[in-house]
């Protein structure tokens, strides 16, 4: 099997990723998965190519203001892995995401807003479908993969979603495109990773990169929370519709 | 003085929160790993930062 590691011959890597938005993080990831032959992608996005995205959301070229994000990026890795399969979504909802994310084997959030990455790591937690995290801002972000009740989710270690105002998204606080081309490979690496079964995952450790001072550094999670309320011993959310507030549905 | 990111830092005697209010984080999206073990959100405001201490924070950011 193929690990996704380059050589003269290329080979397809069995499995399946879904990307959940295809914006700046996105963009990279999905550039990163075509490029390794994984066999199989999907594209979340509910949006349309802006012209003011095109500085971050490397996927999309000028000529594709105005088209849906999914469209222009699916173009894309089309043009870069004839031979992948790929499947168009639409927005992510309370209502819908358990399912969507249940027909992957694994998937990378590439949301923008700590709501939208609330509803990717609930859905996948409940749909044990192991997902990396990743999350970008100004010059820094942050990689951690979670395989659903192993290992720490996004909520054992946030509790619950900050407040909006507290955390600044792309469009709002900027960014240097460069850095989620980082970030967002990174999280391909880990579908990669988990996929072709070579290398350490980020489970159970988060990477930080600060792209300003030029340090990357890991931090380990311990174990899960007990009292998480989603992967916890006596889980509390089991129906997203009805936790729908938090992801701000 | 204790490790934080790799920096010593003067601050023994100052509650986890106590640090992170001065250093400007937000609350609501930090995780602090402390000797290796992640506190609770509720043991910022009651663990104080001894001498020696090694301490990761992690700053959540939630664009992409």
């Amino acid at each position: 099997m193929s690990t996704g590691i380059n050589t003269q011959e290329r080979e397809m890597i069995p499995g399946s990723v879904l990307v959940v938005g295809a914006g700046a993080l996105g963009s990279a990831a999905l550039i990163a998965l075509a490029r390794a032959g994984v066999a199989r992608i999907g594209i979340a996005d509910f949006d349309n190519v802006e012209l003011t995205n095109l500085g971050r959301q490397i996927i999309h070229r000028t000529c594709d203001v105005g088209r849906p994000k999914t469209v222009s990026a699916a173009e894309k890795v089309r043009g870069m892995s004839p031979d992948t399969e790929i499947s168009l979504h639409g927005r992510m909802t309370p209502g819908n995401i358990v399912a969507t994310v249940s027909q992957y084997d694994f998937v990378v959030d590439a949301t923008d807003g700590f709501g939208n990455k609330f509803l990717v790591n609930d859905g996948c937690v409940l749909a044990g479908v192991p997902f990396v995290h990743g999350g970008v801002v100004r010059l820094g972000g942050q990689v951690m993969t979670c395989l659903p009740g192993k290992t720490p989710c996004l909520r054992c270690l946030l509790g619950e979603v900050p407040p909006e105002g507290e955390c600044p998204t792309c469009s709002e606080a900027g960014i240097l495109g460069a850095v989620p081309g980082m970030i967002g490979s990174a999280e391909a690496l880990e579908a990669i990773k988990f996929l072709t079964g070579e290398g350490k995952l980020l489970a159970g450790r988060i990477m930080s990169f600060d792209c300003g001072a030029g340090t990357v550094r890991v931090t380990g999670t311990g174990e899960r929370d007990p009292s998480c309320r989603i992967c916890g011993e006596s889980p509390e959310i089991k129906d997203l519709l009805e936790n729908r507030r938090d992801y701000g549905s | 003085m204790v490790k934080i990111n790799g920096e010593q830092k003067d601050v023994a005697g100052l509650s986890v929160k106590e640090y992170l209010v001065g250093a400007n984080y937000s609350l609501f999206r930090v995780a602090v790993e402390l000797n290796g073990e992640i506190l609770k959100k509720n043991e910022f405001e009651s663990v104080v930062f001894k001498d020696g201490d090694v301490a990761e924070i992690v700053n959540f950011v939630g664009g992409g």
